[in-house]
């Protein structure tokens, strides 16, 4: 057993502290929360800025011209200007705030896919996508008579990237990936692919809502086109999201959704649309989660991504050396903790995930069990449901004793 | 492991009743719960409007296997109208967790059961609101 204190990267303890859900009993255990993969939990800052924005300034944005309305339009707005910082945008311009990654990914498809892909082109996938990153492209597919292509992924969860010279043609439009798979916990060569698909003239789409909570994202860096992330993932509130494109992308962009706010003059047969990006937030906008998102941002920016991540990778070399320890259990995607972000699915031998879920529950400690929302996946993978476990900055190290403990004692209860 | 499942349930699970498959079933069904893979097949020879024989076969998590076998249990020898009655309440009162908050479980609990709804009343689309 490691004790918090050989972790000497960051206070955890402190960080800890800040979150208020982490100090509750669930099942007269202090709750073990190891369920980040699917949302994180939030600071103290993030809920008392939600809560002082609604009690002291809450107003529509970009319409009133008193103070509340002009103060939550400069918090709003200063909020999008935290997100293009954090991600290393050009401009503010080329953030749109959306609900989640999966509208992010949405809007591509719809306002770009719509004006750019025709029948036969291509659209090219990995077998590790999200619904949220294979749904709207296989919609999108058809109804312009589009293909989709898939990487597939070798024994330890990376993708086979020989394929790429069969798979990347003069017809493929785009190339959609994560940039760490929510179930396997690989993290894909990024710009390597976004290199070679600008080599064919496709397109790359990152779809970053497990990446950038966890480590530094630099779109320019990365090399790619467009970046879809959630906020609720990175401590942020439920509700709101972030498209990152390259400003002449989104310049060139139809609207998604039409209604107020993404006009310039509104006539009975036509309109003019605004500029980026108001062009692409039609309606009210979720106006505190925004703001809050960008108070989750200083908060993790603050501590430092780096250190996030490095304490997160420490978290995950002793989750690995541990859970290999357990009887019958199979880690699914890579082995070694360098290709691997912190989130690890495994199969235990004759006990199904729910029950080791309940189990676990049973137990003050919460994981998730299921698909995980990649049915193509598990298909390859060749079981119905796996378990995660997935680490966030204020995870120690007793947690994942007492997972580890917990599995080894469901495995002689049902296995 | 008492509190966390009962024994009895447990046992249903070890050692279920009921289990594999019928060599001439009146009727069969099987029903996947898309959340978690779990599969539940009935097999169900009726004879003289009474259920004579019935077997479950499957995969999944204990609540699921377990709830299949005491479904087949309860059912074995039951006219198709009582077999009809039989429902959810029934079913989870057999069952003796608490599931009812939790509506993830309540799904693996109630599969078998839908299972058997369709069997009865051969509706493959049973709305969900009907059964649940």
């Amino acid at each position: 057993m490691v004790a918090t204190e050989t972790f000497p990267i960051f206070d955890v303890l402190a960080i800890r502290r800040d979150f208020p859900i982490l100090h509750q009993e669930v099942n007269q255990f202090l709750v073990a929360f190891l369920d980040s993969g699917a949302s994180s939990q939030r600071p103290r800052q993030v809920i008392e800025c939600l809560e002082d924005y609604y009690r002291r300034y809450h107003a529509n944005v970009h319409r009133g011209v008193y103070k509340f309305s002009e103060e939550a339009t400069f918090a709003y707005e200063r909020a999008r200007g935290k997100v293009a910082r954090f991600v290393g945008a050009t401009s503010p311009r080329e953030i749109v705030f959306t609900r989640n990654a999966t509208e992010a990914i949405n809007l591509v498809a719809y306002a770009w896919g719509r004006a750019n892909v025709k029948a036969g082109d291509r659209i090219l996938l990995t077998i590790m996508e999200h619904h949220s990153n294979l749904v709207p492209w296989q919609m999108l597919a058809q109804q312009t008579g589009a293909h989709l292509d898939y990487l597939t992924i070798d024994g330890q969860g990376r993708l086979v990237l020989d394929d790429l010279d069969r798979l990347l043609t003069e017809q493929t439009r785009l190339v959609a990936l994560t940039h760490q798979s929510n179930v396997l916990g690989t993290i894909n060569p990024v710009s390597e692919i976004a290199q070679r698909a600008h080599a064919v003239g496709a397109l790359m789409l990152v779809d970053g809502a497990q990446s950038v909570p966890h480590m530094p994202t630099q779109v320019r860096d990365l090399g790619i086109d467009f970046l879809a992330f959630s906020g609720h993932k990175m401590c942020g509130p439920t509700g709101i999201g972030a498209l990152w494109a390259r400003r002449d992308l989104l310049e060139a962009m139809p609207p998604f959704l039409g209604g107020g706010s993404m006009i310039k003059v509104v006539e009975l047969e036509q309109s003019t649309y605004a500029d980026i990006p108001a062009r692409f937030e039609a309606g009210t906008p979720a106006i505190a989660e925004a703001i809050a998102l960008g108070e989750a941002i200083d908060y993790l920016s603050n501590i430092g991504l780096d250190t996030i991540h490095h304490h997160e990778h420490m978290l995950l070399q002793y989750a690995l050396e541990q859970l290999s320890q357990v009887p019958g259990l199979r880690i699914h995607g890579p082995t070694s903790a360098e290709e691997r972000g912190a989130a690890i699915s495994f199969s235990l031998e004759k006990v199904h995930p729910h029950d080791i879920a309940a189990f676990l529950d049973s137990q003050g400690v919460a994981v998730r069990a299921g698909h995980h929302c990649t049915q193509p996946l598990h298909r390859v993978l060749q079981v119905p449901a796996t378990t995660r476990a997935s680490f966030y900055l204020y995870n120690i190290p007793e947690e994942i004793d007492r997972l580890v403990a917990g599995l080894v004692k469901v495995k002689q209860l049902l296995g | 492991m008492q509190d966390f499942y009962c024994e009895h349930v447990l046992e249903h699970f070890k050692y279920p009743s009921n289990y594999g498959a019928l060599d001439h079933p009146t009727v069969s069904h099987e029903e996947h719960n898309p959340l978690c893979g779990d599969r539940i097949r009935l097999d169900l020879l009726i004879e003289n409007d009474i259920v004579k024989d019935i077997r479950f076969s499957g995969q999944g998590c204990v609540i699921s296997q377990a709830s299949a076998s005491i479904l087949t249990d309860e059912i074995k020898g039951k006219t198709v109208e009582a077999a009809k009655l039989f429902g959810k309440a029934e079913l989870l009162e057999q069952i003796g967790i608490p599931l009812e908050k939790s509506p993830v479980r309540l799904k693996c609990a109630l599969l078998s059961l839908k299972a058997l709804k369709v069997c009865l009343y051969g509706v493959a689309d049973i709305l969900e609101e009907e059964w649940s």
